[in-house]
């Protein structure tokens, strides 16, 4: 007989359960599958029933996100390799409401991320006929790092803070916030700042550091929020401290 | 179809599950001790203005037994806290010079660099 390896899914019904329980699957065990791979075949020749995320298959959309053996990965960014030995523990993120299965509710992040304003933010936007926005190669390695996120919500499931601040801006939406910030073509640092500055914002950050350490995009959040703590902080003593500084 | 989304509770122990976790609440639990040598040497400062024989009295207690087991718990706490703070320095202090990221491993020497030169300053200004 070839080898298999044992699932473990967190399976919640709204309409059926009272709270979620644990259903065990056995799957065929292959060296170039994915856990995306395995909760596919569960699916398709198992059980239809079984609701989870996913587009891409290739770390790229940030759809698949679930908890594994604890950890926050992305079900395509996670080999059954790995797991050899022993049973596969699978959660929704953690932090967030259960929608269904697999599928969390993930309405907060998108407030959130709305309320920082991700995108470029000019004082008055130029007439096309005096040409693009240029940007230096430079000027782009200040926050290129940053662009990577793909919005995949693992870090909101590793941060602490978010899971006991209910108002916590989180990590993502943060770094992204950073990321316009240090954009040369961007000039909307100040009205972000009603947001990423106030006390459900930056400070709510104690620097635990796990958003960076489970980002499937190398992004790094933790650092970019400590940087805008540092930027924030001298933008109120320049301020309020400076003489004629007071806005 | 009804919507009825279920909230997972964070169990108190949630810190105890993992090592980095366990590691991030052992690092914030040092501050305490740092701070608490903090208060310590203020209260030395209260001492020292109140006469010779406060001062005397503050120094005793320093140096008993239990003073120094205090002080060495405060310095393995505070070194515990340097070290895993100048890890992370070059997170929130990341340099750019002329266009290239300074490697991370030239600003957490920086910072050790400039922590020998100040413990050397004290001890030049103390006398040693």
């Amino acid at each position: 007989m070839s080898e298999t390896i044992a699932l473990e899914v967190l399976r919640y019904n709204p309409e059926t359960d009272q709270e979620p329980r644990f259903q065990r699957y056995t799957v065929p065990y292959r060296d170039e599958w994915v856990v995306l791979d395995a909760l596919t075949h569960i699916k398709d020749q198992l059980d239809a029933t079984l609701s989870f995320r996913w587009s891409c298959h290739m770390a790229v959309c940030g759809s698949c996100g679930v908890m594994i053996n604890g950890e926050p990965k992305l079900g395509c960014h996670a080999f059954l390799r790995d797991y050899r030995n022993g049973v596969v523990r699978i959660e929704p993120l953690d932090h967030f409401p259960v929608e269904r299965d697999l599928v969390i509710v993930m309405d907060d992040f998108m407030a959130k991320l709305s309320s920082v304003q991700p995108y470029l933010l000019v004082d008055a936007a130029k007439p096309l006929s005096e040409g693009e926005y240029l940007q230096t190669p430079a000027e782009l390695q200040r926050f290129k790092q940053y662009t990577q996120c793909i919005n995949c919500m693992l870090c909101y499931a590793a941060c602490p803070q978010y899971a006991l601040n209910e108002g916590f801006v989180g990590p993502a939406a943060l770094a992204l916030a950073h990321r316009y910030n240090l954009d040369s073509r961007d000039a909307g640092k100040d009205r972000r700042a009603e947001m990423v500055a106030s006390n459900e914002g930056i400070w709510e950050c104690s620097f635990v550091g796990a958003c960076s350490q489970v980002c499937p995009k190398a992004v790094d959040p933790a650092a970019a929020i400590q940087q805008t703590k540092i930027s924030a902080s001298l933008d109120w003593f320049k301020a309020f401290l400076l003489p004629g500084g007071r806005k | 179809m009804s919507r009825r989304p279920y909230l997972r509770e964070v169990k108190r122990s949630w810190w105890l599950g993992q090592r980095r976790y366990l590691f991030y609440m052992i690092r914030e639990l040092t501050s305490l001790f740092v701070a608490l040598y903090c208060v310590l040497l203020v209260v030395g400062l209260v001492r020292l203005a109140q006469g010779p024989a406060a001062w005397d009295g503050f120094v005793a207690a320093f140096s008993s037994p239990l003073g120094v087991l205090f002080q060495v718990l405060c310095l393995i706490f505070a070194t515990f806290h340097s070290v895993t703070w100048f890890a992370v320095t070059p997170k929130a202090m990341p340099l750019m010079v002329k266009g290239e990221a300074v490697p991370p491993r030239a600003i957490v020497a920086a910072h050790y660099a400039f922590w020998a030169a100040l413990s050397l300053l004290v001890l030049i200004v103390v006398g040693v």
